[in-house]
Formats: C-alpha cells, structure tokens, sequence
C-alpha cells in the first residue's frame, strides 16, 4: 500500500533534485503519448473505493484503483462509468483513464472522460497535496481544475483520487447492422444523430455498420423500428472488442493512427484501412501514414492526428503540434503545477 | 476629470461605443446582484472580435483593469463594475455567425441571448440544452463565463458539457482558439478551465455549441408530500432507481404559498413539499418513465401525484415554479437568492436546518431549487430599508453557504462567485489550493486585470476573514467591509 506521505516525501526529494519521475498507474498505457523519462513512481498501492453512494450517481477512489473492480462494484448498483473507457486486460487504473484522456464507444452520445471528472485530489510538483472540484454534480467554485487534469497525462500532478458522475446502465441494448460502404455509412451515422434516437455507439469498417440503442425498453424498440437493419449476433463482445482496441483491425496494425474530426468530414483519402467510431468523428488509421501530410489534413478539416501506437516513439511527439500561443501557454501553466519539470517530462509534448 | 484611457478607447472604437456620462453608465453599475452597485470608469461596447482585441490591448497598455459584461442577469456580481476599471460590454456582439445541421453545431458569438440559440435550431429539430431560468435575456459568454446549469442540466449538463470550441482574446490581444468541433482537442483541457472561470482569463468572443435532438414529448408528475424528510428522500429514492428525469425540482411550503395565489398552478397549499418529476424522450419511452417515477415517488410517501395530460397541463405545473422569483418579489420588498450545493441524500437535513437558522436570524426563507442535482436556491426574504435586514440575510446566507460546505457540497451549483461568495472560498478551498488558483490566473493575466477581486479570494483576504469566521451563526463585526 502506497501511503500519501511517502509519495510527497518522493515527490519533494525528485523536485530538489530536479530529478525526473515517471507516473505509472498498471502501466496498460506505457504505449500512449511521448518517451517513458525518469525514475518510475507507481501509484498502483494506492487503491481503494472511497464512496459509492448510489443515491448521488457518484463514485470516489484512489486513483490506483483497477477499472476493473471499480466497474464491477458500480454494475453492482446498476451503474456504469458512461465514457467506457478500455481496460487493457484488466489492467488500466482509475488514474491512468483519467490521466489520459481516453474515452471508448459511447463518447459522442454520453460524454468523455472530462465530462465525468467532478473533483480530484492530487499531489503537484513541490509535493503540495491539492483538491479541486468536489464530490456533488454541481460546483462553480474555483477554477475548474479537476476537468483539466483529464488528458494531461500525468504532467501536472499525480492523482491520489478520483471523484467521478456516473450513470445507470441502461435496462435494454441493442445493435444492428448494415451493409454500407464509407461514405453512406457517414451520412447515415450524421443524419441518425440530428434525430432523437438512443444511440450508444455507431462503428463501420470493412463495407459494415454496427449501431448500438441502449435505453428504456420502449425507446429502443421504437428506434429499432426506425432505422432498419439486421440484428447483429454476439455484439456483446464486438463492443468489447472495439472498445478494448481487440479487433483484428487494431491487433493486425504496426502503426496506428486515431484522427479526430469534426463530424461531417468526408472519407480521408489515406492509404490502408480505416475504422470508423464515434458517429463519424473518430477515424482509426491502420499502418504507415504520412504523419506530416496527414496532420495537415487533419488540421485543414478542423480536426487533429495522434500517433496512437507505433514500434517506436517519434521525437516530435504524437500528437498535433500546438499553436505557439497555446505552446507557450501550457507552458506556463505546467510551470503552475510542476515548477521543476519533473512529471512525465515529453509525455504530452516534447517541450516541456 | 476624464481618465485618458477613455479618449484613447474613443480613437480605437467607432463613435458611440465609449460611455463616460454619469447617466450613460448609470444603467452598468450592477448586475442582478442589486447589492453591489458602483459607477464603471466607462463602458465600451465593441462590436466585433477586433474592437475587443483593441480595447484590451489599450487598458493592458495603461494598465487599466477590464470587467467584462453580458446580459447583467448574473447573480452573483460577476459583473460588478470597479471605479477603476473599463467595463466591456460584449452586447454588441450579438449576431448567430452559423448553424450547421447536419454537424448539430451552432456557431455564436458572445452576446446572443440563450434562448435566441434554440429559436434558432429550432426549424431543424434541435435546440441548446442548458436553460438558465434567465435564459431569455441572459447571453451564451455569460453562461460560459458562470459554467450556467439550469432545469434541466440533471439530464443534459451544465455549459461546460455542452461548448466545442471557443474563441478567446486574452489581456495582451491575442486570439486562442480553444477546443474545437473534433473531439478531446490535443493538449490540455482549456475548455473546461476557461469554462466558469468569471472573466478571469480571457474574454470569449465566439462560442461553438453543441446542439442536441429535441424530444419528442414531455410529461410531468407533480408529486405533493406532507413531510420534507419524505420529500428529500423521494428525489434520492428516484436517482438510485436509475432514472434519470429531465428535470427534478423541489418548492418548500412557502415557496408554494408564494407563487400560488399568483399563478393558480393548482398546487395544495397545505403541503410540506412538493416535486416536479419531468421525463422527455419518445412517447412509449415516457409513458413507461412517468410509471416509473410514480411508482418511486407513491414509495417514498408522496401522499398525491398528478401526472399532466398534456401539454397545457405540463405547462401549467411548471408555471408556478417559473414564476417563484417575480412571486418573491410580491411577497418581500427584497430577497437574496442562494445557490449551494449538497448530495442528494442530504437534501431534508439541510432544509431543515434552513428552517432552524429562519428563527434565528428572524427572517423567512423559501425554498425553491434543482433537487435533482442536489442544487439549493434558498430565497431568504428581507427589506433593505428596515436598518439590519440586509446584514442579517447576508450572515443566513453565509451560514447556509458553509453548511452546504459542511455536507460535503458546494457553495455555488451555479451562480459563480463574483463578490457574492468570495469570502465563502476561504472556507472551502485551503490556501494552497487558492494558490494554485492565483498562479492560473497568473499563467493568463500577469498584472491581475481581468475582473479583479472577483471569485478568486487573496490569501491575505482569507487571513482577516479567518479570524472573523462565522461562529454559531453569528458575524461577530457585520458593519467591516468583507471584500
């Protein structure tokens, strides 16, 4: 069991000696982001729900909390975590989802990650326990810094705990299929949205659409009716799959790409195979892109690229190079939370 | 006696757009939180991106602090004007730049009004969820500047859930381009810092929203209880059902002999408590919710639930809550709204802890609140001309304020904290956290001239507050300046 104090009492012998240190939860997520910098400090032992109460649709736990567990107790109480996030084998912490930002399926129809964060308790770079936001839906006071730690990636902080919304699981699912090609699977996905359906997922790859209902029963056999379709058998473990990036389409690419977009961009015209999430707007590339030409596209469409998996690290990073407005900015305030630069130093940019 | 920056404002603005007469700033010296008033050094009323960058440019050159203005709706005195300082109205930037469909994205800039967003969507079947019960007159910056919920936010979210992208000028006149249409945009989560944060770090002058389906149909069960305990724990008892209404609103006793004789919305005036339980969606999915609820609502002892046939009825339940604000004002001559913050589960306690501080302080307090969200509006009902009326309803809302703290809420859902709740911060931040707070702001602003003394305490503010804070509901020195 990590305890508190002796993290602090790291995280302050790291900073007056300036000395790199590199956050890992279960480390499902050493493949995400920028090069692994510094001497390893796990928060794995710290571990544990802190509040569940079912009556406020919120949980708390220590940010080494396996996923895992976490989803089980709330599935307990008939709840859910309504940004899915992927679990990597059982493996991905409470932390690490949060710390990266990463969201699954039913994102664009129920919210990220950041959608769900209420309030954070967390240790910054001088070894300074803080707390921001809270443990109850609404709270305006103070700047909103528990959000902003969702995809940050571990450099400002190392989260201790988490307070997340949560959402009851819907009583019935369903998905259907269709046969399209890329481009009529787009429109379909962007028109469905523009209804109100309970849509909780939408994928298309390989000339077939899957589109996941989920809701009240009378709701999802109306929208059933409504958008045709085959029903598709054992898509229980297709949205696992999706979710937990166990497709043959992920499994088989050496490079992976995850290109976001605005919803109503057109097919990209890149080479390889593409999968499409996210009712359009989550286009996953599959082997060797042009990352400066894609990037490009990305930006030109409103949208951005992230080398999502790859053999090896590139130097200028993964993600979509920032303004110099914006790089300048995160700079001063990675300075505001981690003064010494000492917290998984090039993991989101190679600046800072 | 002119302050040169208003001649220089002059030069930069087209004519008209600088106000400096003591009549002309008159209308500007507060927001909705009418009990802080102070006269403006000038207004400025830019009337597109580049005017903002110019006028921010200038008072950062002369080092002249910026408030920056909506609508004026605020409750919290986001908006309260310095001597010292330019307010920045961004009224005039007020035109729907694009609404695209098909994307379900409207583009906006920061002066039009919130509900002037749905109107807009609405030929297309879709509509702005965020509904501030302000919403027609208030502006979509001041939402974002306020993170604004509303009825329905239990359902559907508060402003932070529901921007894409912003466009933002900060003090030195650069424009950031923040979020955008695509989602989780790279690097840190600006949206969500810049959401709420009270004209701190930037001023927006574009928005992007998020538009979403309009459902098909609405119903509301009006639920009546004898007891508030029952009443708290109904709203409980319906979150850990798994519903999730589309609003889920509580009006105490007083609230409901306020509003009814005004709006004849048919509530009983002999209840404790009652609820207004809405489920919106498709028509089978609502009438199997609506049964849902009830079944919830009867369990927990609602001793009546009346569910609305249609859509005048629907309107009607809903009128009476609408109107509890102008109905306040009938029955006071002043009254201070509230905004805490609490879990659910702690709703029937605190009510009744509010009803224990009424006797106390010796003035009346409705309740009128978002109890699905556990979002308290105590209305604490005063008279500003009777000599320690206004002092006595700022110490009662100052104690509810750190009772709310104390359950482990919040001491604001949703208003902000402007100078309203300032010294409130102290109690639920500690001073490393207000530090943190301050080097944001830093990151930002520099020099501290966006809207400065507002939401954010100084630690040396805290340290005086500290030895006058509030002990057994009593104020020890009401008659000291508190900011």
């Amino acid at each position: 069991m990590t305890d508190l104090q002796s993290l602090e009492e790291r995280i302050r012998a790291a900073a007056a000696a300036r000395r790199p240190l590199r956050i890992r939860g279960g480390g499902s997520k050493d493949f995400y982001g920028g090069p692994l910098e510094g001497e390893l400090l796990e928060i794995g032992g710290l571990a544990g729900i802190t509040l569940c109460e079912p009556t406020e649709l919120v949980v708390s736990a220590r940010a080494g909390t396996p996923l895992q567990e976490l989803e089980r107790v709330l599935a307990g109480h008939g709840q859910m975590l309504g940004f899915e996030p992927p679990g990597f084998d059982g493996c991905a912490t409470l932390g690490g989802a949060v710390a990266s930002g990463l969201s699954g399926p039913r994102r664009p129809y129920c919210g990220a990650v950041r959608d769900f964060v209420l309030g954070v308790e967390m240790i910054d770079g001088r070894g300074e326990r803080l707390r921001f936001g809270g443990k109850v839906i609404k709270n305006v006071a103070g700047f909103d810094l528990s959000r902003m730690m969702a995809g940050s990636l571990g450099t400002l902080g190392v989260l201790t705990e988490v307070t997340l919304k949560t959402v009851p699981r819907p009583s019935v699912e369903c998905t259907v299929r269709f046969e399209m090609d890329q481009a009529q699977a787009l429109d379909s996905m962007r028109l469905w949205a523009t209804r109100p359906l309970p849509l909780s997922a939408t994928e298309w790859e390989d000339g077939a659409l899957h589109v996941r209902m989920s809701g009240a029963e009378a709701a999802v056999r109306a929208a059933r009716r409504e958008l045709g379709g085959e029903i598709a058998d054992g898509v229980h473990d297709r949205w696992d799959s999706v979710r937990e990036q166990q497709l043959p389409f992920f499994t088989a690419a050496r490079e992976l790409w995850r290109v976001s977009l605005p919803v109503d961009s057109p097919p990209l015209p890149v080479p390889g195979p593409t999968l499409i999430e996210w009712g359009g707007s989550l286009r996953w590339l599959s082997g060797p892109q042009d990352g400066d030409a894609l990037r490009a596209l990305a930006g030109r469409l409103g949208g951005h690229a992230t080398l999502y998996r790859a053999p090896s690290k590139p130097p200028s990073g993964p993600f979509q190079p920032l303004s110099a407005a914006m790089l300048s900015l995160h700079k001063r305030l990675k300075t505001v939370f981690d003064p010494h630069g000492i917290f998984n130093r090039g993991r989101l940019y190679p600046e800072f | 006696m002119h302050h040169p920056i208003i001649e220089r404002l002059r030069r930069a603005l087209p004519a008209g757009a600088v106000l400096s007469s003591s009549e002309d700033l008159k209308p500007y010296e507060c927001d909705a939180l009418t009990l802080y008033r102070q006269t403006p050094l000038a207004v400025a009323l830019p009337a597109d991106e580049a005017q903002v960058v110019a006028v921010l440019r200038l008072c950062n050159e002369a080092q002249v602090p910026v408030v920056a203005r909506g609508a004026g709706t605020g409750l919290s005195g986001g908006a309260t004007p310095r001597a010292d300082a330019v307010l920045l109205s961004l009224a005039r930037l007020n035109r729907i730049v694009g609404i695209d469909a098909l994307a379900r994205t409207a583009r906006v800039q920061p002066g039009v009004r919130n509900l002037a967003i749905s109107e807009a969507a609405a030929p297309h079947g879709l509509y702005y969820a965020p509904d501030p019960s302000s919403q027609i007159a208030c502006t979509i910056g001041g939402n974002v500047a306020e993170n604004s919920g509303g009825v329905h936010c239990l359902k559907y979210g508060l402003t932070v859930h529901n921007l894409l992208a912003l466009r933002v000028v900060t003090l030195e006149g650069e424009v950031l381009q923040i979020g955008s249409a695509a989602p989780d945009s790279p690097g840190y989560d600006l949206l969500a810092l810049l959401t709420g944060s009270e004209g701190l770090l930037g001023v927006v002058t574009e928005v992007t929203v998020r538009l979403i389906p309009k459902p098909q149909c609405a119903r509301v069960v009006l639920a009546v209880f004898d007891d508030m305990t029952k009443a708290g724990r109904a709203v409980a008892d319906v979150i850990a059902a798994g519903i999730i209404p589309a609003g889920l609103e509580m009006m105490d006793r007083a609230a409901i002999a306020a509003v009814e004789p005004f709006v004849r919305a048919g509530y009983p005036l002999d209840a404790e408590a009652i609820l207004l339980c809405e489920s919106d969606g498709a028509p089978a999915e609502v009438e199997e919710e609506i049964l849902r609820m009830e079944a919830v609502l009867r369990g927990a002892g609602a001793r009546e639930c009346r569910v609305s046939r249609d859509e005048a009825e629907r309107l009607r339940f809903w009128a009476g809550r609408k109107a509890a604000f102008p109905a306040m004002g009938a029955l006071s001559p002043d009254y201070y709204c509230m905004d805490g913050s609490i879990p659910r589960r702690r709703l029937a306690a605190v009510l009744l802890a509010i009803r224990d501080m009424e006797g106390r302080y010796g003035l009346r307090c409705a309740n009128v609140f978002h109890a699905g969200d556990g979002n308290l509006h105590p209305l604490i009902l005063f008279d500003s001309n009777i000599a320690d009326e206004v002092a006595r309803a700022e110490a009662f809302g100052a104690e509810i304020l750190e009772l709310c703290v104390r359950e482990g809420g919040s001491i604001t859902g949703e208003h902000g904290v402007g100078m309203e709740k300032i010294a409130q911060m102290c109690v639920q931040f500690g001073s490393a956290e207000l530090a943190t707070f301050h080097a944001v702001k830093r990151a930002f602003d520099e020099r501290g001239l966006l809207n400065p003394g507002k939401a954010v305490p100084t630690l040396h503010r805290c340290a005086e507050l500290g030895r006058l804070h509030v002990r057994g509901g009593q104020l020890p020195h009401p008659e000291l300046p508190r900011f």
